[in-house]
């Protein structure tokens, strides 16, 4: 174990980390309100990520930007950005409704049992992934270099980088707003009564197929932010990219109260921030052993995570 | 029954080989062999298709040429060129290597060249005794299964790791090494052996996931960032060396990457992008194939109108050992095994001479240093000595 390494490392290792568990909190948030809604786990929201690290990158290309392009000029770089991530939230959207519609819609119809939705869920991620897969030829696709990262605080040996503030604050302008959102406007409160009694809000007259297809949709939309986030940070994608992340944000979900919307926040930064330490402390090669060990004892402690699950129990 | 599916896949994927070269097999009968040991065959063994059908087209093609030649000198098809193609696939190979092993025709085969593929198919060419030469299988293990028909033409991992060494030492002058690797059987390997030849300019260590099972490498980035290291070695492949060198640089991190053949692949460039991976060093067992003698390169250009590749040139020495075996008469598996047990033949590449288990012999090793350029591709810097 280097504690001296950690120790000295500290700052920098928690920077770093706060911008990857960003990304993990963003991605947590699908998983967070689908379950919260409607008790399942949606295992293809890894894949609604997936193709939004894929649908940014191919509207680059259509401007001729690739991995070896020169980083272009401010104004250029904020509408390739903007671009970048309407197509990634549009994608991701759209591929989130129609898992639901595809997948999850017909069973629930038919009210099949949870193991029925379980089997869909997987066999949808497989689908997509392997498809992928498939059109990408297994190959890795590399990510133009929008952002070039530059030094804008600089605290002892932690250089807090531009990308890394962009991460972090459109993530947490993202969670805000959508905080808002579930517990200011009508459509939120209808997500929060169909997550609360499922029955007696569609007694009240709030439509479940609709708040349903918004949950799937917000989800979508989060994961698409965090799709182009990710490309930018690690600059490489391919066709298994949203497996790892996918069990990680679900790691993250659960760790900050699964259905809870600030306990995905928490609970991603936490993963993010305790994952870096972790490989600091006993070596990159124990990064998720490590971070996971972690999960299970907060959980002996804390069994609903740390915030709770509160969707359903929030004020109304 | 599985053995009668291998067989029956394997024999579909050799099919259309097979069929290519039934023009020739007519011609070459029994009574050209009377003059001159001609009449027979050698075989190439290896990927033609699949994913990994560039490096097997490179060794295919070295091969073939240098079959071709002799025929002209000869004045006749005097041997005939047999292909069979493995996928590169350990899980394909033996259904092909039965098909091959059932012409007896055949008297030596160059291959495989990939070490998995190699572990399952040459206990098959063993059992036949057909000798075998691999240009470019370099897992240290393939030697020590007592196989007595095994070659190989290039130097094991054993040689990289101390080549690599010296390189930091010698030509990066680095004073301070960062190593890490993939956990792999070659990365940590490789990387063990680098991090004994440096000895104390190793300032930090870490080890990474494999490929596809990590992304983020901001803690690894950081430790190599802090530990004021100017060099670093990664024992790992192409697609995480790509990720660590993009990492890196986004870091602000000036060093040199250094690793071995498993990063010599255009995709480190892909996923770092060329800016980054620019003056990435790695190591290959092998020559540049520009740098091969006689008039290889032109030959080679002309015959199959593009460049000749990593390893065509070892193929083509490969195959002319044979060559030279049978004009010597040595006309039967076990002849032409025995003699490449005593065997000191010159090629353009190299001198081949085995020793017991198959390896080279010691003088023979050669590494090169590789430099990715600003185009993506890996260009010839220097030969590093191995000891």
């Amino acid at each position: 174990m280097n504690f001296s390494g950690l120790i000295q490392d500290f700052g920098p290792l928690t920077i770093t980390g706060l911008a990857q568990g960003a990304i993990i909190a963003l991605f947590a948030l699908g998983y967070t309100l689908v379950y919260g809604v409607l008790r399942l786990i949606n295992f293809a929201h890894s894949e609604v990520f997936l193709l939004g690290s894929y649908a940014c990158l191919i509207v680059w290309g259509l401007f001729g930007l690739d991995q070896n392009s020169a980083t272009p000029n401010m104004v250029a770089v904020l509408g390739y950005l903007l671009l970048g991530l309407l197509a990634a939230v549009v994608i991701s959207g759209v591929t989130a409704l129609g898992v639901e519609l595809v997948a999850y819609r017909p069973l629930r119809r038919r009210n099949a049992p949870p193991l029925a939705f379980l089997i869909t869920a997987i066999g949808a991620s497989l689908f997509i992934s392997e498809t992928v897969g498939v059109v990408t030829k297994r190959n890795i696709t590399g990510v133009p270099p929008l952002i070039r990262p530059t030094d804008v605080v600089v605290i002892g040996n932690m250089h807090v980088t531009n990308l890394q503030i962009l991460i972090i604050v459109l993530a947490l302008v993202a969670m805000f707003v959508l905080d808002r959102f579930i517990n200011r406007s009508r459509l939120g409160r209808g997500i929060r009564a169909v997550a609360q009694n499922p029955d007696s809000a569609a007694l009240m007259g709030v439509n479940k197929s609709r708040v349903i297809a918004l949950v799937f949709l917000i989800g979508g939309l989060m994961a698409g932010i965090a799709a182009v986030m990710y490309d930018l940070k690690i600059g490489v994608t391919r066709f298994d990219a949203g497996f790892l992340l996918g069990i990680e944000a679900f790691t993250a979900a659960v760790l900050g109260g699964i259905g809870n919307l600030r306990g995905a926040l928490l609970g991603g930064l936490l993963l993010g921030v305790l994952q870096n330490y972790a490989a600091g402390l006993f070596g990159t090669q124990w990064l998720h052993a490590a971070s996971f060990v972690l999960l299970v004892l907060i959980l002996l402690v804390r069994p609903t995570g740390l915030l709770g699950e509160s969707l359903g129990r929030a004020r109304a | 029954m599985r053995q009668v599916l291998a067989r029956a896949i394997g024999g579909l994927a050799v099919i259309g080989l097979v069929a290519g070269a039934a023009a020739c097999n007519s011609s070459s009968s029994s009574d050209d062999a009377a003059s001159g040991n001609c009449g027979y065959k050698l075989a190439f063994f290896g990927a033609l298709t699949g994913s990994a059908a560039n490096l097997g087209v490179n060794i295919e093609q070295g091969f073939e040429l240098a079959i071709k030649q002799y025929n002209t000198k000869k004045g006749s098809e005097c041997i005939t060129v047999a292909k069979f193609d493995s996928q590169g696939e350990p899980a394909v190979a033996p259904g092909v290597a039965r098909n091959l092993v059932a012409d007896k025709k055949i008297l030596g085969i160059v291959g495989p060249p990939f070490s998995g593929e190699s572990e399952a198919a040459d206990p098959i060419f063993e059992e036949a005794g057909i000798p075998t030469i691999t240009p470019s299988a370099t897992r240290v293990s393939l030697s020590a299964n007592g196989w007595k028909t095994f070659h190989r033409a290039v130097a094991n991992d054993d040689a990289q790791g101390p080549a690599a060494a010296n390189y930091i030492k010698d030509v990066l002058k680095a004073q301070k090494v960062f190593v890490a690797d993939d956990q792999s059987a070659y990365g940590a390997g490789l990387a063990d052996v680098v991090k004994k030849t440096l000895g104390s300019s190793v300032v930090a260590t870490d080890k990474t996931e494999a490929d596809g099972k990590q992304t983020d490498f901001s803690a690894v980035v950081q430790k190599v960032v802090s530990s004021g290291a100017t060099a670093m070695f990664y024992g790992g492949y192409y697609q995480n060396g790509g990720l660590i060198r993009k990492q890196l640089t986004a870091a602000n991190w000036k060093g040199v990457l250094v690793g071995g053949d498993g990063m010599k692949d255009p995709g480190l460039a892909k996923a770092a992008g060329n800016n980054a991976a620019t003056g990435t060093v790695v190591t290959c067992p092998c020559s540049p194939p520009e740098k091969a003698g006689g008039t290889f390169v032109a030959d080679y250009k002309k015959q199959w109108n593009v460049d000749a590749g990593t390893y065509s040139d070892v193929a083509f020495d490969a195959a002319n050992v044979f060559l030279a075996g049978i004009d010597a008469g040595n006309t039967t598996p076990e002849k032409l095994n025995t003699y490449l047990s005593t065997v000191n033949y010159t090629g353009i590449a190299n001198v081949y001479k085995w020793t017991a288990t198959g390896e080279l012999d010691p003088n023979s090793i050669k590494v090169w240093a590789f430099k990715f350029d600003a185009t993506g591709n890996t260009i010839a810097d220097q030969e590093v000595k191995t000891s």
